[in-house]
């Protein structure tokens, strides 16, 4: 079987790769390209730990085909804190033990923070049915909506005072 | 077998040229099905034909009074359409009731269509609506009811190499408005129990002047309920028209038994939710007379 290659922007980096004509985005971020951090939950687009953004919309990569990333741009939970600084989100996820496990996290990071570039005051009812499509089997979600609602708040703070 | 070749046509002839070129191949829309099937082994497409590259199905466009959605517009798409969202706020509100924000960023309706479940969200809507759909393949172009594209669970009347490539809605009637409703469990991430549709149409004095019925999950594929329509055309909605009504809808039922529903219960809300759609349709369209 021939292989496909893909030039595409990876958080920001023109990144290349090659894949199988069945090979998911998901596969190759976690596997041509050592990017582990986006997880394989269902493989079927209900668990949301997949969830990175495609040319500005989230969706679940292991639904989106390697091949489609041409000339797209991807971002995933690799590029949201910069460098050793946590994004606020992230920050805000320690703070309110929004996580055990683990393993839905950055799901759910990508998708709250998908939400929050768009709308910065969202509602808690807006909160969770913009995070309905990423599953914790841990936390009960509060913890998460308790983040997810304090760092929006922080960032509108920060934005004032920029 | 995975699939051994993938293909991003920018013409909807190339696609028409891979897809009459090949019987294994398949069109790829948004993938939030055929995707999780190839992965299932549940479909072995030989070839994928995706149609997000060609600019013409990412295009929601007025035709006449009317509108051409492209087969490869997402669902989050139709709800930043504003005069879409006005004039078939039912269809609309239906397609964004699929999956989570994460499969609407993907999911079309063409897709939901040509995946054929009897439980598909967006389809009930577009049926009630009288919306069309445009066939592509190797003998032209052909323009058919949304209603006679699933043959059956998971089956459509599409011949070999053709795919659909735009849905069209009429523009709405004056004093006329749809709505669809769905019965779950729960309020996110679930499979239509059952569903109705409704498109309903009023004159100046409140008496209905057209009037469409659709049922989804309730036989195996979505269902227009002619009888149902006619039951309100020419009445003031009153109660006995609405029983009437309700009464074609549970005629029309021919569910299945399984872990989401029993036929039985199917068949009572089919009714129900025909009725709240009506009564739905008919606020929205009062505002519209």
């Amino acid at each position: 079987m021939s292989k496909i290659h893909v030039t595409t922007t990876v958080n920001g980096d023109e990144r290349e790769f090659l894949c199988t004509p069945g090979q998911t985005l998901l596969d190759v971020l976690r596997g041509e390209l050592g990017m582990t951090g986006s997880k394989e939950g269902c493989g079927s687009g209900d668990c949301g730990a997949c969830t990175v953004v495609l040319d500005g919309e989230m969706v679940c990569s292991c639904l989106v085909l390697a091949g489609e990333a041409q000339g797209r741009s991807v971002s995933t939970i690799e590029g949201v804190a910069e460098g050793s600084q946590l994004h606020p989100i992230q920050q805000k996820f320690l703070e309110h033990a929004a996580l055990q496990c683990g393993f839905c996290t950055p799901g759910f990071i990508v998708a709250a923070k998908s939400l929050l570039d768009r709308n910065p005051d969202p509602t808690e009812t807006e909160v969770r049915y913009w995070l309905a499509g990423n599953l914790c089997r841990c936390t009960g979600y509060d913890k998460i909506i308790k983040a997810v609602m304090d760092a929006a708040a922080e960032l509108r703070q920060e934005r004032t005072a920029a | 077998m995975p699939p051994t070749a993938y293909h991003a046509p920018e013409t909807i002839e190339q696609a028409v040229n891979l897809l009459s070129g090949d019987a294994s191949a398949r069109p790829l829309a948004g993938g939030t099905d055929l995707v999780v099937q190839i992965r299932s082994g549940r479909a072995a497409p030989g070839a994928i034909v995706d149609l997000k590259r060609i600019a013409k199905l990412r295009e929601i466009r007025r035709e006449g009074e009317g509108f051409a959605i492209g087969a490869a517009v997402p669902c989050t798409a139709l709800k930043d359409n504003a005069a879409l969202a006005a004039a078939w706020p039912g269809v609309v509100e239906a397609a964004n009731l699929i999956g989570s924000v994460q499969v609407r960023n993907r999911a079309t309706m063409a897709g939901n269509l040509c995946n054929a479940s009897p439980a598909a969200d967006s389809v009930p809507a577009l049926v009630a609506a009288g919306a069309t759909c445009i066939v592509v393949g190797p003998s032209g172009e052909r323009e058919v009811s949304v209603e006679q594209i699933p043959a059956g669970p998971g089956a459509t009347s599409l011949k070999s190499g053709e795919f659909v490539a735009e849905i069209r809605l009429p523009g709405p009637a004056k004093g006329g408005s749809d709505a669809y409703l769905r019965s779950i469990p729960r309020t996110e991430m679930d499979i239509a129990v059952v569903g109705a549709g409704a498109s309903i149409a009023l004159d100046g004095n409140g008496t209905c002047t057209a009037a469409r019925i659709s049922i989804g999950a309730a036989a195996p594929t979505v269902l227009l309920v002619e009888d149902a329509g006619k039951a309100l055309v020419g009445t003031k909605l009153d109660d006995a028209a609405i029983d009437k009504m309700m009464e074609a809808v549970r005629a029309a039922c021919n569910p299945i038994d399984d872990k989401r529903g029993t036929a039985e219960y199917r068949t009572a809300m089919a009714g129900i939710l025909a009725k709240r759609v009506v009564q739905i349709a008919c606020e929205r369209a009062g505002g519209n007379s």
